[in-house]
């Protein structure tokens, strides 16, 4: 048995050196190392265009009244711009990361499946294209928000919504493909001596959230396809005439909707225990409890569920029950939180870029964990449901969480990943403006939806002008502050700037900061023991 | 090498037996979900079968109100409205009321009127013997219909519980009738 | 959040007239004009105040180490990574928060559950983008419908005060009595929300569901819809009146005279009939105010969402009938409007759909046809 899957691993290792260009390479390639690559970029350019879509958003809302865009296309942005951050930006930048990282921090030569690597990356282009072109066809794109609550998205929907299903299946195949490779290879190429208990958090994090997405995306592909086969197949799933009860749909989106919410931010706390250490020089503290941590909170996320659905009109006991089961979930979180701020206290820290943003991630990542602990509270949740509190609530868990964890990651593995140091100024000017102009966008969010304004609302009441101007500026400036990042991503690509050591950062430990920087084509063939 | 004993293709496999059970268990919510709420009353949606009415003790001590309301669903063409707006009961007194419907088109409409009742935990207590409800019912063009609905009120209904509300939506499903056929 | 503090701060720094202006906006959830919306209130700033000191608590001692932690100011780092005794204490501690949060939450949620009789029932139902309520059984019912016109919304006109939360006819509940809610929808989801009384709920079609609420204070208080529910989402808002129940009682017995007195007129509309031009004037406001938010002004609809009237077959052929009839009772995505509007509006609308934009059929629909179709005659 195991000399056929040596074979299989080693099948392609006749040079050590990545081909040469063309389009054919990054077309049929199997390296993890290209693959990570293909999903990074991919990720940021998803997130460049779910963000030019926040920014029509934010330039209709600018001024009460409508200027810019019709109601229906607004809402299309909404949905699309809620589609593409989700599955094109964030989900793909850690499958990227995955990639890259996770075969190099077990000492594993490749992902277990480098095949089935490819296509989990190639089909995705087409899932977004097909997304992206019908917002051309007649009648327009999905316009019922991504969480496509039905009969919005069945009987009163347009035919659109075919092209949308067929897309989302097609997403939700490349993250099912994309987890089973992680948990395969985890569970099988670990260099001898890597025992469980001895993975960095990276590689723990991105395990259950593997497991996370192999239970819950089958989920979704069943709600998009009785979406389908209500629309257009006569089924009545959703539908009261026929028997149906729309409200189902909410349970069935909701019980993939939160653990996909977990899936969004689980890896993002690996990257946080990675960089933190390294720039306290000083090791993680508590590495078991937050190994149990990422374990409960994975588990709680299965029975939250409903607290996305308090005013859908639940008994009472149903309400008491996922209220106190969503506050539970705050006790794992904390004690993350408590840990990184132990492992910071009595380093030596420096401020490197990468911590700078793992900093900022600590302290606004619990400010939207602040505020989701307030929409627990079912009585309280009734005034906030639905209002700009949640869609502040949720951009400071997924903006300054997830994907702040990202850019974190991106600069501490960038003289990795390209072998040479990126350009410290850019990144300044891409942190500072990135952190003041995005709390310029989300923190007035708060006050405006406390103050009663709904969301998904392309024009809104005078008394919420002012905050809305100021909300939209924010907005455009953090738009325009991630262009410093597109421009440092292509120095770094052309390998300008100053060669990078095998180890750029003091504190990091860790087997992928043994090999040179850039990373050979292939590394760890020889599997490294570690004691 | 040890850690490499397992064949990775088959190790997927197993995972993707997962992946396709999870996709059945979505399916599977479905009635996972309507028995839930048969048991809870989660969301007001009483029994579509007959109940057997017998003797049952009637609790002349208590009365219970209960209230009829009718909506015709968006692109129902439809006059819809129960005969008396609410009525009072003792628990186990078994009683009949009557809803008047009229098709105004020139058309024949298959009709289906779906039932909810708030709050949610009062389903569970409301037994119909007979109802319009547990069928289509076919409207002629024009045609005028007084449609009897009998039903009980279970005594174990939850003392905190005075009145309850029972709503029927009537939808047109004259299209779905058609596709059937 | 403290509001005073703020205002104070802000005043201080002389940003007062920037960032609250003209129309103030609140920065607070409002405490309503409910005992349950006070104790909402209560909750809401109970639950932030325990965020805001473990905030400090915890960010205080991370700023803390990077202040003094640092290695430039060459301090040598300390090797512990994990201390038992300290990991149970930050999980423990957390328990017993939760259970100080949840303990007045639950006492909370269980004073808005309660199934008693109420003193007034009324049935309000979300269609796209409108309410109606019903005064459970009377012949009380209306639809209410955005104010706003969409010139405002458009650009044209100045906007006014109470831009996009103002209704033809607002809902009108007496103070100190129970008034209970019974929720549902004629088509897709929407949420009945009214801050001041800490409802909101859910209308799901096919279902009913309940809310309740005893208003304290006499006043007007404005909503909106709360869950997306298509192209207008934005536009139909809820203005609820409390009126003092001698006032209310007033009003309701004008409302039913009101509903005879139409009745009757409807009966004397059967036998006139309208003039081309009257019709087609009526007709253009009916349109204006019902009709152009999907079908378009210029009735040429959006290709794929909404058809176009401009040259279609219903709206051109020899028989209104069936243009009628559309208009009366709905169709797929389209609400009825037989309740909503007059025979006379409705002949109106029907004339002025056949006869604007070039649909030039000529023809004049009286409410007597509207009437026939109405009765399947």
């Amino acid at each position: 048995m195991s000399s056929i899957v040596e074979q299989d691993i080693h099948a392609d290792d006749h040079h050590h050196h990545a081909p040469g260009g063309g389009i054919k390479r990054w077309l049929y390639t199997t390296n993890h190392k290209d693959i990570g690559t293909l999903y990074l970029w991919f990720a940021f350019i998803m997130f460049l265009v779910g963000g030019s879509m926040a920014m029509v958003i934010r330039a209709e809302l600018f001024e009460p009244g409508l200027q810019i865009v019709e109601p229906n296309f607004f809402n299309q942005m909404t949905t699309v711009h809620g589609l593409v951050m989700v599955f094109g930006a964030v989900m793909p930048a850690f499958t990227g990361l995955a990639n890259w990282m996770v075969p190099m921090m077990i000492g594993a030569p490749d992902m277990a499946l480098p095949r089935m690597n490819n296509w989990s990356f190639w089909i995705l282009p087409f899932a977004f294209a097909i997304l992206l072109a019908s917002l051309f066809m007649e009648g327009g794109g999905p316009n019922f928000g991504w969480t496509f609550y039905a009969p919005l998205s069945t009987t009163y929907s347009n035919d659109s919504t075919a092209l949308f299903v067929f897309s989302v299946h097609i997403m939700g195949a490349s993250s099912i493909m994309g987890a089973i490779n992680v948990i395969v290879t985890i569970m099988n190429m670990r260099a001898p001596g890597m025992t469980y208990m001895k993975m960095p958090l990276f590689v723990w994090t991105w395990f259950i959230t593997a497991f996370l997405l192999i239970a819950v995306m089958p989920v979704l592909a069943g709600a998009v396809t009785m979406v389908l086969t209500d629309k257009f197949f006569g089924t009545s799933f959703f539908s009261a005439a026929g028997g149906g009860d729309p409200v189902l749909f909410q349970h069935i989106f909701w019980f993939f909707g939160h653990p996909e919410v977990y899936i969004m931010i689980l890896p993002a706390f690996g990257i946080i225990s990675q960089i933190v250490p390294t720039f306290a020089r000083k090791p993680l503290f508590g590495y078991a409890s937050m190994v149990y941590a990422t374990a409960s909170i994975a588990l709680l996320s299965f029975v939250v569920w409903a607290h996305h659905m308090f005013t859908t009109g639940m008994p009472v006991a149903g309400e008491l029950f996922f209220m106190i089961a969503t506050m539970l979930i705050s006790v794992p979180t904390g004690v993350k939180v408590f840990n990184w701020v132990a492992t910071m206290w009595r380093g030596a820290m420096t401020f490197e870029m990468p911590m700078l943003f793992a900093l900022a991630f600590i302290v606004l990542f619990t400010i939207g964990g602040f505020s989701g602990l307030m929409l627990a509270i079912t009585p309280v949740d009734f005034q906030y449901h639905d209002t700009y509190f949640v869609v502040a609530h949720f951009h400071y868990v997924l903006v300054t969480g997830a994907i702040f964890s990202i850019f974190a990651a991106a600069y501490y593995w960038l003289p990795k990943w390209s072998g040479v140091m990126f350009d410290k100024k850019l990144a300044n000017w891409h942190f500072w403006c990135s952190l003041v102009s995005v709390n310029v966008l989300f923190f007035p969010m708060h006050f405006v939806g406390l103050a009663g304004m709904p969301r998904r609302i392309p024009d809104y009441a005078l008394q919420f002008a002012d905050f809305n101007k100021w909300i939209s500026i924010g907005g455009f400036a953090f738009g325009l502050s991630q262009l410093f990042f597109l421009a440092l991503l292509i120095k770094a690509c052309r390998k300008q700037g100053e060669p990078a050591a095998a180890k750029p950062w003091e504190g990091a430990e860790g087997l992928e900061w043994e090999i040179p920087s850039p990373a050979p084509y292939h590394t760890f063939e020889t599997p490294p023991v570690i004691k | 090498m040890s850690q490499h004993a397992v064949n990775p293709v088959k190790s997927a496999g197993k995972w993707l037996l997962v992946v396709i059970g999870m996709f059945g268990f979505g399916y599977a919510l479905v009635p996972l979900y309507d028995v839930f709420c048969d048991i809870t009353g989660i969301n007001g949606k009483p029994s579509n079968q007959a109940a057997a009415y017998q003797a049952v003790e009637i609790d002349e001590a208590r009365v219970v109100k209960v209230e009829f309301m009718t909506r015709s669903a968006g692109g129902m063409a439809s006059e819809f409205k129960p005969m008396v707006q609410s009525i009072k009961v003792h628990p186990g007194q078994l009683q009949e009321v009557e809803f008047y419907v009229k098709n105004p088109t020139d058309r024949d409409i298959v009709a289906q009127a779906v039932p909810s009742i708030s709050p949610g935990p009062a389903a569970l207590y409301m037994n119909k013997t007979e109802c319009f409800c547990f069928e289509q019912q076919t409207l002629k063009a024009g045609e005028e219909v007084i449609m009897p609905m009998r039903f009980y009120v279970d005594p174990q209904l939850p003392q905190d519980i005075s009145v309850f509300t029972l709503s029927y939506t009537l939808y047109d499903v004259s299209a779905q009738v058609v596709a059937q056929n | 959040m403290n509001i005073g503090a703020i205002k104070f701060a802000a005043a201080s720094l002389g940003l007062i007239s920037a960032s609250v202006s003209a129309t103030d906006m609140p920065l607070n959830l409002t405490k309503g004009v409910t005992d349950i919306s006070g104790q909402v209130y209560d909750l809401h700033m109970y639950i932030f105040w325990i965020c805001t000191v473990i905030g400090i608590v915890v960010f205080g001692a991370m700023f803390w180490s990077i202040l003094h932690h640092r290695k430039s100011k060459g301090v040598k780092p300390a090797d512990f990574h994990e201390s038992t005794k300290v990991e149970i204490l930050w999980t423990a501690i957390p328990f017993v928060i939760l259970i100080a949060i949840a303990w007045p939450a639950a006492k909370t949620l269980l004073a808005m559950e309660d199934p008693s009789e109420s003193d007034l029932t009324i049935e309000v139902t979300g269609s796209q983008w409108k309410w109606h309520y019903k005064y459970h059984g009377t012949d009380v019912e209306y639809y209410s419908v955005l104010a706003t016109q969409s010139e405002q919304i458009h650009n044209k006109f100045e906007k006014g005060d109470n831009y996009l939360l103002e209704v033809d006819r607002p809902l009108v509940i007496p103070t100190g009595k129970k008034v209970r809610f019974l929720v549902t929808s004629d088509d897709v989801i929407h949420s009945w929300w009214v801050p001041a009384f800490a409802v909101k709920k859910d209308a799901n079609p096919g279902f009913i569901n309940e809310a309740w609420t005893r208003v304290n204070e006499a006043g007007l208080y404005r909503g909106q819809c709360a869950e997306l529910c298509g192209k207008d989402h934005g536009f139909m808002p809820v203005v609820v009146i409390a009126k003092e129940p001698a006032e209310f009682d007033a009003w309701f017995a004008e409302q039913e005279q009101i509903i005879r007195d139409k009745k009757a007129e409807e009966q004397r509309w059967l036998s006139m009939s309208m003039s081309m031009d009257d019709a087609m004037d009526m007709g253009q406001k009916i349109y204006t105010a019902n009709c152009a938010a999907c079908h378009q002004a210029s009735g040429e609809g959006l290709p794929g969402a909404f058809p176009a009237l401009k040259g279609s077959k219903i709206a051109t052929n020899n028989n209104p009938a069936e243009h009628i009839g559309i208009v009366l009772n709905g169709k797929k995505g389209m609400p009825a409007f037989g309740k909503q509007l007059s025979l006379a509006e409705i002949a109106a609308v029907v004339t002025y759909e056949r006869n604007a934009w070039g649909n030039n059929t000529k023809q004049l629909v009286q409410p007597k046809d509207v009437n026939d179709v109405k009765n399947g005659k």
